[in-house]
């Protein structure tokens, strides 16, 4: 009897634990899953948002589009990945000269509570003069992400501070806004230049 | 606890320019090579310091803390990226290193998390850190601060 009930507990156990992980891959891997990050980010002429810049102009989608484009997005209280992927295009700027007055080179928060635009303003001024900060309300911090198909994650830390989870590649459009390519964090450096020259050398024609 | 301070004192003051020197708490075969930070732009921003960590005796090591004058919270962490691009960062936990092997607090990976500074890091200068280990034994380092936009302890 008593053992009947133990078995009966293990049954009851053994379906809840299978319901789980099946609402687990449902959410997950399933049809219930949000769109996949890591997909291919949209032509910058198809996304909509308006943020500011360090200098307080006004931006969107169309004051990029005319030229290539290098867009990384990060936050100012980032201590490791983000300085070192600003100093990383700052060199790959300097290894392409001249070259790399055509690009449009944008830094994006993901944390506009805290990166206003002075703290942008201040940010940028100690990397490459190309690299302009932008910053914006949350909700369209929210639809430029989403354009890119980039991730990011508010995480809480000790003593109520709190750090951003995001992706940390560098994103590489054409001048008429297609997406060309982008460069993995830890991607090897010297693959770096050529990607960039690849969104160099786009086609202008052919952007949807 | 008040010999431990003491000791902490000793052995900053028998280090020098990026040169450390075992303190005296615990025999640690640990020498720290090519350390480096970055300025930080006044004291809210976490700094990050990065360093080689070389195991030179017979006996594995396990760093264990950080402890520093610069900040309250000094912490070890560790960047990781994911399939999906996505960075995030957390505390590396103890880390162990075998006879004759070095560890490489570098960007992109393992660092040295200031939290809470106490005063700004600026360029020029340097700031002593000890590095704790199992068994009570510490190593302390004078670790250089190079601009913000440094790739590494040459810039
Ligand atoms: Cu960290």
């Amino acid at each position: 009897m008593r053992r009947r009930t133990i078995a009966g507990y293990g049954a009851a156990g053994a379906g809840a634990i299978a319901l789980t992980l099946f609402v687990g891959w449902w959410r997950v891997d399933g049809p219930g899953a949000p769109e996949p990050i890591g997909q291919r980010p949209m032509a910058l002429t198809e996304m909509d948002f308006r943020l500011t810049d360090h200098e307080g102009n006004e931006v969107g989608p169309e004051t990029l589009i005319g030229r290539p484009t290098m867009a990384f997005f990060g936050f100012t209280y980032c201590p490791d990945v983000c300085p070192t992927t600003l100093s990383d295009i700052s060199g790959w700027l300097d290894d392409l000269g001249d070259e790399a007055k055509q690009l449009n080179v944008v830094f994006i928060t993901v944390d506009p509570e805290r990166d206003t635009v002075e703290a942008m303003a201040e940010y940028v001024s100690y990397f490459h003069p190309a690299i302009r900060g932008w910053t914006g309300p949350e909700g369209q911090i929210a639809r430029i992400a989403d354009g890119f198909r980039a991730a990011y994650e508010r995480v809480p830390t000790e003593g109520g501070d709190y750090t951003m989870n995001h992706t940390a590649s560098v994103f590489l459009f054409g001048a008429a806004g297609r997406f060309v390519t982008m460069i993995d964090y830890h991607e090897p450096r010297e693959f770096a230049v050529p990607k960039i020259r690849r969104a160099l050398e786009e086609e202008t024609e052919g952007a949807t | 606890m008040k010999k431990i301070i003491m000791t902490g004192t000793l052995a900053a003051l028998l280090t020098f320019g990026g040169l450390s020197v075992p303190a005296l708490a615990g025999p640690v075969d640990a020498v720290v090579e090519s350390a480096w930070s970055r300025a930080s732009i006044g004291m809210n921003r976490p700094g990050a310091a990065y360093m080689t960590i070389r195991n030179t005796g017979d006996e594995p090591v396990t760093l264990i803390g950080l402890s520093t004058p610069l900040a309250m919270m000094p912490e070890i962490h560790e960047t990781k990226t994911n399939a999906e691009g996505v960075s995030s960062m957390s505390a590396a936990g103890e880390i162990a290193i075998a006879p004759g092997e070095s560890v490489a607090l570098e960007p992109g990976g393992l660092h040295a998390m200031l939290m809470r500074l106490q005063q700004p890091m600026t360029e020029g200068e340097t700031f002593p850190l000890t590095l704790l280990f199992v068994d009570g034994g510490e190593v302390t380092v004078e670790v250089p601060i190079l601009g913000i936009a440094a790739r590494g302890p040459e810039d």
